[in-house]
């Protein structure tokens, strides 16, 4: 498969804690069925100590390439690899037995519902040490304390319940149970979502400093691009269950090579109102050409591109590009000159 | 006084004024809402931003006649004015009052559209329906203007839309369904509250685009709320900041981002999606708004202002004037050189 290859050539300097090599998931597969696609080789890489960015919008696939990643989603190609172990081959009794060692967590996006209203905040943190049979009570206990005070809690919250604790305290214990275990990987599927503008900083702010201080490797799902520009060290953009774009933050975001990450941070709100391209001139205006509607191969943004022609009949392969990146387009290198075109214009004024 | 002191021509009647407004949470012992003054003109854009618990969702839900049970507006006035020169005072409505102004001079969309809609009607009935029973139209005559209504909120294949189940619609389409029923009465105020926060970034762009066009296109005056600086920012030609139930700085978008006259509006700045794509330090503001009911004497926000003195603390904080057609509730306004954010247009 060149997706993996190519993924493998770009993030060559270190070894990598989360290896995803051209994972494909389909959910309803039974017999002759093919199956719903939900994601189509999507090659990822993750290394101890850093941020992985994963965006997209709904239906992208973004949560169940981390719901695969802890064995919760029918993989049925590629391979997953977690600090040298391979996860895609785990079943029943194996795969709980790995889940036990909490070499892997998990944070959902709402602490309220994710967490047990009726345990106490200390016997929650405790939780994952006490199901593994790990230590005495007394030094669960202090290891609870422990994490608590790693994600800047007062370890007085212990005795408090969740339903007493504030949206940005809740999702810090549960921060605090997931690094009790000292994980190798953390993956957090939009866990600021729920919060405002400070708390969800807050929170940002602990991923970055804890996967220092743990030498974790964290994968952050959002769909706040900037602050999660704030913290991730490289971004991947998925699009309809395929890896469109990915590579360092700073240089995805600000110079996108696919048109539906330029897009996507042209439509971003912000502030400053200091967008390279208006969004108008990103969006499809005319109908989609009718192949890229029958969903028959082919490029998946097409249906939505302004620069879709006959040449994304055909699916795009990942290629690598300079600077560590990845893009999966036909016209990456062409369509930034063609926004000046003449018809292109015609379309922006329209709006 | 604001909607008075500013000497605007009388052509400039706002649509909406809300003076000195107070809202009342459980059962009138609390008060939530204090002494909440603002007016939306025709054609105009006004947001309210602040974090949860400032009050903006109670102020917008009283503008709508829409308050949950226990909490009620125990002061103060909301005043519609209509197209006639005539005007209605929103807090004296009873039942039919409101059920005369509602999708008529009044449209509202809010954050989860899958819930205004029944599930078991096609979007193209539910919004045909009103205009037979509000307007008189016949069925074919109401069926052409839905179409030509989903048309005008840019839903592409209108008439097939028509027939569809919200369950088959996507979140943004459902919400442009939602807008299409909103204004399908021509109304002169549009309230968004929080209409754009469950929708993925692309399609949020698209949706507020739209509010703009509407409100250009009909000279629609749009109230925004939202917990989003940046959103606000994209949409609104003037911002009210809400803290802890009390209006803290109002202007002139554009000055309020450049330079703002209150330090919890710099704090919000400081923590908003920024569009800043570089790796920085991410900012946060200290500590938590009070309850309702349980601010502090003076300044509700100083226990976390980085500007405060004990000067802050010594009695009710007065919302003054702080420039042409700008407010703020801080007395150390003067002494204070607060950061903002530059704005810059950066073409293509």
């Amino acid at each position: 498969m060149s997706t993996a290859e190519s993924a493998a050539g770009s993030a060559a300097e270190g070894t990598a804690l989360l290896e995803i090599d051209a994972l494909s998931v389909a959910y309803g597969r039974r017999g002759g069925r093919p199956g719903q696609q939900i994601l189509e080789e999507v090659s990822l890489r993750a290394r101890a100590g850093e941020i992985l960015g994963v965006i997209g919008e709904t239906g992208s696939g973004k949560t169940t390439l981390a719901r695969a990643v802890v064995g919760l989603a029918p993989v049925t190609g590629g391979r997953i690899t977690v600090d040298g172990a391979e996860i895609t081959g785990l079943r029943g009794r194996a795969l709980r037995e790995f889940r036990r060692t909490g070499r892997i967590q998990y944070l959902f996006q709402d602490p309220l519902r994710s967490l047990d209203p009726d345990l106490t905040v200390g016997a929650l943190v405790a939780e994952p040490l006490a199901v593994t049979g790990t230590g005495s009570r007394e030094q669960r206990a202090e290891r609870a304390a422990e994490a608590l005070h790693r994600v800047g809690l007062d370890p007085g919250l212990a005795e408090r319940l969740p339903g007493q604790l504030s949206g940005g305290q809740r999702q810090r214990v549960s921060l605090a149970r997931a690094v009790v275990t000292r994980p190798r990987l953390l993956l957090a599927d939009e866990p600021v979502s729920a919060l405002d503008a400070s708390n969800r900083n807050h929170v940002l702010r602990l991923f970055d400093r804890l996967r220092t201080e743990l030498d974790v490797a964290v994968v952050v799902i959002s769909h706040d691009l900037s602050s999660l520009a704030g913290i991730a060290d490289r971004i991947a953009v998925l699009y309809r269950g395929r890896l469109v774009e990915q590579g360092p933050t700073a240089e995805v975001l600000t110079h996108p090579l696919h048109p539906y990450t330029a897009l996507l941070t042209a439509s971003a709100p912000s502030v400053r109102r200091e967008h390279r391209i208006p969004p108008g001139r990103l969006r499809r205006q005319e109908a989609a050409p009718e192949w890229a509607l029958e969903g028959a191969g082919g490029c998946g943004f097409a249906a939505r591109c302004v620069f879709a022609d006959d040449a994304c009949r055909a699916a795009p392969a990942v290629e690598a590009r300079p600077g560590a990146r990845e893009v999966a387009c036909h016209h990456a290198d062409t369509w930034r000159g063609r926004l000046s075109s003449p018809e292109l214009a015609v379309v922006a004024v329209g709006r | 006084m604001p909607a008075s002191s500013l000497s605007e021509p009388a052509a400039d009647t706002p649509v909406l004024a809300v003076e000195g407004l107070h809202i009342t949470v459980n059962g009138g012992r609390t008060e939530a809402v204090r002494d909440i003054s603002f007016t939306v003109r025709a054609g105009e854009a006004v947001g309210l931003v602040g974090e949860s618990g400032s009050g903006k969702t109670l102020t917008c839900r009283s503008v709508l006649g829409a308050l949950p049970p226990g909490v009620q507006v125990s002061a103060g006035t909301a005043t519609l004015a209509d197209r006639g020169g005539g005007s209605t005072d929103l807090t004296g409505l009873d039942r039919r009052g409101w059920e005369r102004l509602r999708g008529v001079r009044l449209g509202a969309v809010f954050q989860d559209p899958a819930s205004y809609l029944n599930p078991s009607l096609t979007v193209g009935r539910q919004l045909a329906e009103p205009l037979m029973v509000r307007q008189g139209l016949s069925r074919a005559a109401a069926h052409r203007r839905a179409v030509d209504l989903f048309t005008a909120v840019g839903l592409h294949r209108p008439a097939e839309v028509y027939h569809r189940y919200p369950h088959e619609l996507s979140g943004g389409m459902l919400q442009r369904v939602l807008i299409a029923v909103a204004v399908s009465g021509d109304p002169e105020l549009l309230v968004a509250d929080e209409a754009t926060t469950a929708l993925d970034t692309v399609v949020q762009a698209e949706v507020l685009d739209l509010l703009g066009r509407l409100r250009s296109e009909r000279g629609l005056a749009l109230l925004l709320v939202s917990h989003d600086l940046a959103v606000v920012a994209e949409v609104c030609d003037r911002i009210v900041v809400l803290y802890a139930g009390e209006v803290v700085e109002e202007g002139p978008t554009e000055q309020v981002l450049a330079a703002p006259a209150h330090p919890y509006t710099e704090a919000l700045l400081r923590v908003a999606s920024l569009g800043d794509w570089s790796r920085r330090e991410l900012a946060v503001i200290p500590g938590r708004p009070p309850e309702a009911g349980r601010a502090p004497t003076g300044c509700r926000f100083a226990d976390r202002c980085a500007h405060a003195r004990p000067e802050c603390r010594d009695g009710v904080v007065e919302l003054r004037s702080a420039g042409e057609g700008r407010r703020s509730r801080c007395v150390r306004l003067e002494a204070l050189h607060l950061s903002g954010t530059v704005l810059q247009e950066v073409s293509a």
